[in-house]
């Protein structure tokens, strides 16, 4: 099976006046295509500063990243951005919605954006949303829905596009109990269809549903197992 | 920039609008209104102080006609008149009699000739009240007693600079008549005539050449100065509101009058002194126009800006999930030229729907001039296209500032 994520030996370093913290001390990680990988760690340990590196919303200090087969770290800022909307997936832990869109509106934007013409654009957004349970809350604004299904409607609009990767950075960690079950439910089906998930997370439970757990301490992975339900 | 950006953009700024707070927006709305209200009626009063057209509405009338500089009368006045009175769109006609003389209060009571003598000097103008009326609706503007009517003999109007009561002038070179008002029995004097009359009203039209005459009827003047011509010394023409008062004027010029007399349009008449105060003024409302440009782009840009500030956090979002930097700041720029455009809309309709028809019927009473609101269309659309350019400026920067900064961080708050 090809890696459809390569990382070698990244690092990530954040400067305040003289001093420099080291968050990311040169990690290396490869993410066959198709594997459910759950990314752990106690807090501070540097997972979702790992996940931001792979997700491209920041930019390592050093080390090198592919993604998809491209040397992500050579792309331009504009480019980092086509390729972020066009091939990746990322589900915030606060959902990131847009609260002047409705469900529907907050999942169509991306594809709107990748010119994707508006009748096509909104039918992909309506199955996304069907297929997180949604069909019904299409048209409200986002900012009135439940907490659980503000994240379903994140998940949507990070599915609606097909993306080769999905992020998920603890997708769970402000919902309850029920929602969260939906919420990895919904990963469960994604990742039966196929879909690379990447997913920060602090519950241990989770461990059982992905195919392999990643552990992170200060910055440096110390476990890497494949779980033995995979 | 391309197509998508402009889409996506304005699917969000439409958003946005849509779905903001009303009470903000209409806050927004009401900064945007009085911006353009400083940008456009500002300008438009101080130049409307100027731009009264009270020397044509109340003086020189459309066109107007005076003796060549080396006669002292209008030459073949009846002809020109005639001629005047026969152009198509020509109201009236008014033909006046001139000759310097003063008004002597005191004549009954100074008992010695060392006695100071409250006078004052003006010219003395000869009118058909009609005929006047209907050029320069003098009978508007009496303010004491009541306007001249034919047969009135030995009365006569007052211009209000002659009076100490309107004009409170005391210098030795600027005379005016103190203790009197209309009813007032004062002495005409004309060289060697001198003849008592009555102060029949007083007239104030913020006018320089009306305010400091003595007006009687014209038969009277004639027959005290001895005139038994017909020639006048001032001839004022009103024609029909919208009739072209060029195509008068060249028809007088055709008939050969420019050789016995200047015949001029009312703008050309206006005193020199008159025509640069109006650049002056028109110069002042630029200048201050101005000065309403940079405080109109700064208060876009701060509330573009603090609209955009406390949208980081979703700008972020919006750049994390793929939206491009452009689209972002173009629907920054379009929220910019919503506000903008409603503030300038309802700007349009106080300027012209409610100042504008308000102060034509009532106008602003400052002490030399009834201003009025001088906001011609062509100017304001300027005005209008240079806020709208300076919004697409001063609502692109800020939105440019925030969205450069780094993604995560605006997603994270940091």
């Amino acid at each position: 099976m090809s890696n459809i994520i390569e990382v070698t030996n990244i690092t990530k370093s954040f400067k305040d006046g003289d001093r420099v913290t080291e968050v990311l001390k040169g990690v290396s990680f490869s993410v066959p295509k198709g594997q459910f990988v759950a990314i752990m760690g106690r807090s501070g340990a540097g997972k979702s500063t790992f996940l931001y590196q792979l997700g491209l919303l920041d930019h390592p200090t050093s080390g090198e990243l592919m993604l998809d087969g491209v040397d992500i770290l050579k792309l331009k800022s504009e480019e980092r951005t086509r390729f972020r909307l066009e091939r990746l997936g990322y589900v915030f832990q606060d959902y990131a919605l847009l609260p002047d869109l409705t469900a529907i509106e907050n999942v169509v934007l991306p594809l709107l954006m990748q010119n994707v013409p508006d009748d096509i654009a909104y039918e992909k957004s309506k199955q996304a949303l069907m297929r997180v349970g949604l069909e019904k809350r299409m048209y409200s604004l986002s900012n009135k829905l439940s907490g659980g299904e503000q994240q379903r409607v994140s998940i949507a609009r990070s599915i609606a596009h097909d993306p080769k990767i999905l992020f998920a950075d603890e997708p769970t960690a402000n919902l309850d109990s029920e929602s969260s079950e939906n919420v990895i439910s919904i990963f469960k089906e994604l990742h039966k269809q196929g879909q690379t998930i990447v997913m920060v997370t602090h519950e241990a439970d989770y461990g059982k549903i992905t195919d392999r757990t990643v552990l992170l301490a200060d910055g440096v992975i110390i476990e890497d197992t494949i779980n033995a339900h995979s | 920039m391309n197509r998508i950006d402009i889409k996506v953009g304005t699917f969000l700024a439409l958003r946005q609008v849509r779905h903001a707070s009303f009470l903000t927006t209409a806050l927004i709305i009401s900064v945007m209104t009085l911006t353009f209200l400083n940008l456009v009626v500002v300008n438009g009063i101080l130049v409307g102080l100027v731009k009264t057209n009270a020397n044509n509405k109340f003086y020189s009338g459309d066109v107007i006609v005076s003796p060549l500089r080396e006669k002292s009368f209008i030459e073949r006045s009846a002809d020109i008149v005639r001629m005047a009175e026969a152009q198509n769109g020509v109201v009236a006609v008014s033909a006046r009699y001139i000759e310097s003389g003063r008004l002597e209060a005191n004549y009954k009571t100074r008992l010695r000739q060392t006695d100071l003598i409250n006078d004052a000097g003006g010219q003395i103008v000869g009118i058909n009240p009609d005929d006047e009326d209907m050029v320069t609706q003098l009978s508007s503007k009496i303010i004491e007693g009541s306007y001249l009517e034919e047969g009135d003999y030995d009365q006569i109007l007052v211009g209000s600079d002659l009076l100490f009561k309107y004009a409170q002038i005391d210098s030795p070179g600027v005379k005016t008549l103190r203790d009197t008002e209309a009813g007032s029995k004062v002495r005409l004097v004309i060289g060697d005539i001198e003849r008592e009359v009555t102060i029949k009203g007083v007239v104030k039209a913020k006018v320089g050449e009306v305010d400091s005459r003595i007006f009687m009827i014209d038969n009277q003047l004639r027959s005290l100065i001895n005139r038994f011509d017909y020639n006048v010394d001032e001839i004022s023409i009103r024609l029909e509101p919208g009739a072209d008062a060029s195509v008068v004027k060249q028809a007088l010029i055709d008939a050969g009058f420019d050789k016995k007399a200047k015949v001029l349009l009312a703008d050309e008449a206006k005193p020199k002194f008159l025509q640069d105060v109006e650049k002056t003024f028109g110069l002042m409302g630029n200048l201050i126009g101005s000065i309403g440009l940079v405080v109109a782009s700064i208060t876009i840009f701060i509330v573009i800006f603090v609209n955009a500030l406390t949208r980081r956090k979703f700008i972020g979002i919006l750049k994390g999930i793929g939206i491009s930097s452009r689209a972002i700041e173009f629907s920054y720029v379009i929220q910019s030229l919503f506000y903008a455009g409603c503030g300038t809309l309802i700007g349009l309709f106080v300027v012209y729907g409610i100042l504008k028809p308000y102060i034509d019927v009532n106008p602003i009473n400052f002490p030399f001039s009834d201003g009025i609101l001088f906001v011609p269309i062509s100017g304001t659309m300027l005005r209008v296209l240079t806020l709208m350019i300076t919004t697409i400026i001063a609502g692109y920067l800020p939105a440019k500032l925030i969205v450069r900064q780094n993604t995560l961080n605006a997603i994270l708050g940091r």
